[in-house]
């Protein structure tokens, strides 16, 4: 019976691998910017009613109601591109689940129950709005915050464990002695993805919907009620930013110690090298950074805390198991710029908000502003981007091959062209639908302009 | 190795999640799939809506179930998952398009506003309520008739959920699904006192289950033909219980509607669909796929304790507030243009601002920085996160404009 498990599901060979993969990377592109909003946004619009309920100022009301339309529509695409996310674990890689099921499993396992408080809160908040009590309705809200940062967790934790392996024994190709709570949630890698993408949520859906007022201000919409939209998501993404930095900062000393391929890549570091430079910007080629600025020691100060430390190259794998170094390089750098600029443009805005106790008057600020939302987002995926690709050519960090996971079926690049087209036609009734909401006339009796 | 008992557990979590998904989120789909049939003009306007409202406060719960199946799929009985998600990849990636739409109608609806424009999204994101079901309901068609062997794609691509009982399966569901829409949608448009609507939804209720219980009795002469083993659990071994209950249900539930009693139809039809799934559990017993029983196909025994701690203690949390949830929905709680609920009682309180946020703010960021990036132990990176979160919280509430003006 063993013989019969063991040979159960062999590896494919399968000549669509590269698909596979941007299929995946499609449906995690388009999935993760709506998490963003799913962890975040719920506390935005909670103080908003907050405000309502301490204040009974009615402008508040009218904020909380339009976000919750806001919140319940992304909500929705959010259910359906993560409904594709969990198909694939099967349609893409049954040999990763097949195989490593019962180690993550459970993670996902959590989630779903996590995503079913979340739903489960979202329809009595969302339809509960003049339906419960002002506080009954409040309180409704308070399980869809917590379970946007616990879906989240569970769900890093099995990325984690994916990039830091643990908790099992692999033994004939089977997995053996079984420690799944140690492997997700006693796992170091964990804690620095959780809380990078955590922060990551607040400075995107913060900056994204501060863009769209801002968009409104550069066109002459300004009253009492946008200037308090304005402020509410801004305020939170200008203080996130910059904490970002350093949050960025502990994780990558993690990705120093724990997988130094990765660093490499994102480096572009070919050998191992005592008091290594940094490098900005350039293009690696044979080996070397070209047209890059060297900073003379950086690496090493950054990633160890020390001048002369040696930071490992990617010649210390062979050339198969190196990640593409210019796709890893690439989206670290475009992350970090990002990162940089939505920190001091948050910088900016605390200070003003400081020194002149009012909000920024500048055009120029609310026109950085309108680019700062979709920066954002860049930034977002451009993180994962770095991550996921830098872990290739594994899927299990040293442990199983992603050409090994893969699907024999041979329907990917069909289902592939489909599911793009699909997202295409949401994507666009998507911000159709966005626009119209942007539109309704406010309740003008209600906020008192 | 697992006792028995131990190995079974999951998959009677993973095959009530597929119940509940199958008479829950299947009255979601059965309701995409009249509101597709509504007709043109106001009549087929009321009916899209009320399809529309009645679902909409639960549609997302609902499909949660099909998420827990899967994932306690995979994690008890990864080989098994492996082998069907590669074998059935068409039509598992076609139920995934289906809800796509059919949850992008849910969105897209948010943004619409004349009739007209309701009418377009409903019909083109309702095809999606025939696709889902009809591909589900092929996939269990192909497992249940031994099509999906153990292996990566090891399986027929297109056989293994294009045959007689595929097909058939896939339509029962659809039928099902209609059905099951069609007595929901009925008991509450009698609770809301919607003459026209419940009469409208009591025809389809009528015909739907008709056809659905048509459906059963073909599939068990269809695999008569193609699944004799099958057949006979089904006909006269330990499934023969299940399709008499299913059937009685069934029975009961269409006179139940004939005679308006629509609150315990609900009931009856959910346990007549209910009944099919335990009588094809109960049939294939203990096969899962060819060779591979029960016992066999369970992951080792320290994941299986795990899954079913993490069921038992999710399903503490989740099912009160599934509760709660399903009783303010019944309750017409949730409805639109229900009664409103009073306005907050609190008067305008003037806010009390002092120094002491910012002065906590900043000590929080100039902490966090030393023990998250300074220093390098595990417990200072916990406290340094710790003090960073505090500082984005006081420094909110120390910025944030409240008297804005």
């Amino acid at each position: 019976m063993i013989r019969v498990l063991a040979d159960a599901l062999v590896p494919a060979h399968q000549q669509y691998l590269d698909q596979a993969r941007q299929m995946q990377a499609l449906s995690f592109a388009v999935h993760i910017p709506l998490v963003a909003f799913g962890i975040s946004f719920p506390a935005l619009v909670l103080f908003a009613e907050s405000r309502w309920l301490r204040t009974g100022d009615p402008l508040y009301r009218t904020l909380a109601r339009r976000w919750t339309r806001i919140l319940v529509a992304l909500f929705a695409v959010g259910v359906i591109t993560g409904t594709i996310l969990s198909f694939e674990m099967g349609l893409l890689w049954p040999n990763f689940t097949a195989t490593f099921g019962s180690v993550f499993g459970l993670g996902f396992a959590i989630e779903g129950f996590s995503f079913f408080l979340e739903a489960i809160f979202i329809g009595i908040y969302v339809y509960g709005w003049d339906r419960l009590s002002p506080r009954a309705h409040f309180l409704s809200g308070i399980p869809i915050v917590i379970t946007g940062f616990t879906g989240s967790l569970t769900v890093i934790s099995v990325n984690a464990w994916m990039n830091h392996p643990g908790g099992f024994t692999l033994r004939g190709g089977r997995v053996v002695d079984v420690h799944q709570w140690q492997a997700l949630f006693a796992n170091t890698y964990l804690w620095h993805e959780l809380v990078h993408m955590y922060i990551a949520g607040y400075i995107v859906s913060g900056f994204v919907l501060a863009g769209a007022y801002a968009v409104g201000r550069l066109r002459g919409r300004w009253g009492r009620y946008e200037r308090t939209a304005l402020a509410i998501p801004l305020t939170v993404a200008a203080l996130a930013a910059p904490v970002q930095v350093l949050v960025g900062d502990w994780a990558a000393r993690d990705v120093a110690r724990t997988q130094p391929v990765k660093l490499a890549a994102i480096e572009g570091l070919a050998q191992t090298t005592s008091g290594a430079p940094e490098h900005l910007l350039g293009w690696y080629e044979n080996g070397r950074i070209r047209f890059g600025l060297e900073i003379p020691h950086a690496l090493s100060l950054l990633a160890f805390h020390s001048w002369n430390a040696k930071v490992q190259g990617l010649d210390v794998v062979p050339p198969a198991d190196r990640p593409p170094v210019n796709v890893v390089r690439f989206s670290f750098q475009t992350m970090v710029g990002i990162g940089t600029l939505l920190a001091l443009l948050g910088v900016v805005f605390v200070g003003v908000r400081i020194r002149r106790r009012r909000l920024p008057e500048s055009r120029w600020f609310y026109r950085a502003l309108v680019v700062a939302g979709p920066l954002s987002v860049v930034a977002l995926i451009a993180g994962w981007v770095t991550t996921e690709v830098g872990r290739q050519p594994w899927v299990v960090y040293r442990v199983m091959p992603t050409a090994d996971a893969v699907t024999g079926a041979g329907s990917i690049p069909v289902g592939y062209t489909v599911l793009a087209l699909a997202y295409v036609v949401v994507g666009i009734g998507v911000v159709w639908m966005l626009r119209r909401l942007a539109h309704v006339p406010l309740e003008l009796e209600e906020a008192e302009r | 190795m697992s006792s028995t008992f131990l190995s079974a557990l999951p998959l009677v979590f993973v095959l009530s999640g597929v119940v509940l998904y199958a008479v829950l989120a299947g009255a979601d789909l059965g309701a995409g799939f009249w509101q597709l049939f509504a007709g043109r003009g106001r009549h087929g306007e009321e009916i899209r809506e009320h399809a529309h409202h009645s679902m909409a406060p639960v549609w997302e719960a609902n499909h949660v179930w099909l998420i827990f199946a899967l994932t306690v799929f995979w994690t008890a009985y990864p080989t098994a998952f492996g082998s069907i998600a590669s074998t059935l990849a068409i039509p598992f990636f076609l139920a995934g398009i289906g809800i796509v739409f059919r949850g992008a109608a849910y969105a897209l609806r948010a943004g619409a506003s004349t009739p007209r424009e309701l009418a377009v999204i409903d019909t083109i994101f309702s095809l999606s309520s025939i696709l889902t079901p009809f591909a589900l309901g092929a996939m269990v068609g192909g497992i249940a008739t031994g099509r999906v062997p153990v292996g990566n794609a090891a399986g027929e691509r297109f056989s293994s959920w294009l045959n007689g009982t595929s097909i058939l399966v896939g339509i029962l569901a659809v039928a099902a699904s209609a059905y099951l829409a069609a007595v929901y949608l009925a008991a509450d448009a009698a609770r809301r006192d919607e003459r026209r609507l419940e009469s409208a939804f009591r025809t389809r209720a009528l015909g739907a289950g008709v056809v659905a219980g048509a459906l059963a009795l073909a599939g068990i002469l269809v695999l008569r033909g193609q699944a004799r083993a099958l057949y006979h659990e089904l006909v006269s071994g330990r499934a023969l219980p299940a399709v008499i209950v299913s059937a009685l249900a069934g029975l009961a539930t269409l006179v139940l509607v004939y005679r308006r009693r629509f609150e315990t139809a609900r009931y009856g039809a959910a346990l007549a669909v209910a009944a099919v799934v335990a009588g094809w559990a109960l049939a294939q017993w203990p096969t899962i796929l060819p060779g591979l029983d029960v016992r066999q196909a369970a992951a080792p025994h320290d994941t299986l304790v795990a899954v079913v701690a993490a069921v038992l203690g999710g399903g503490a949390i989740v099912f009160p507030s599934l509760v709660l949830l399903f009783r303010l929905t019944l309750a017409g709680r949730l409805d639109e243009g229900g009664p409103a609920g009073p306005a907050p009682s609190a008067p305008g309180r003037p806010e009390a601002r002092h120094g002491l946020l910012p002065r906590l703010a900043l000590a929080c960021l100039i902490a966090g920085f030393g023990l998250l990036t300074i220093a390098d132990a595990a417990w200072a990176h916990a406290l340094g996160v710790t003090a960073l979160f505090a500082f984005v919280v006081a420094g909110f509430f120390a910025l944030v404009p409240t008297e804005e003006s």
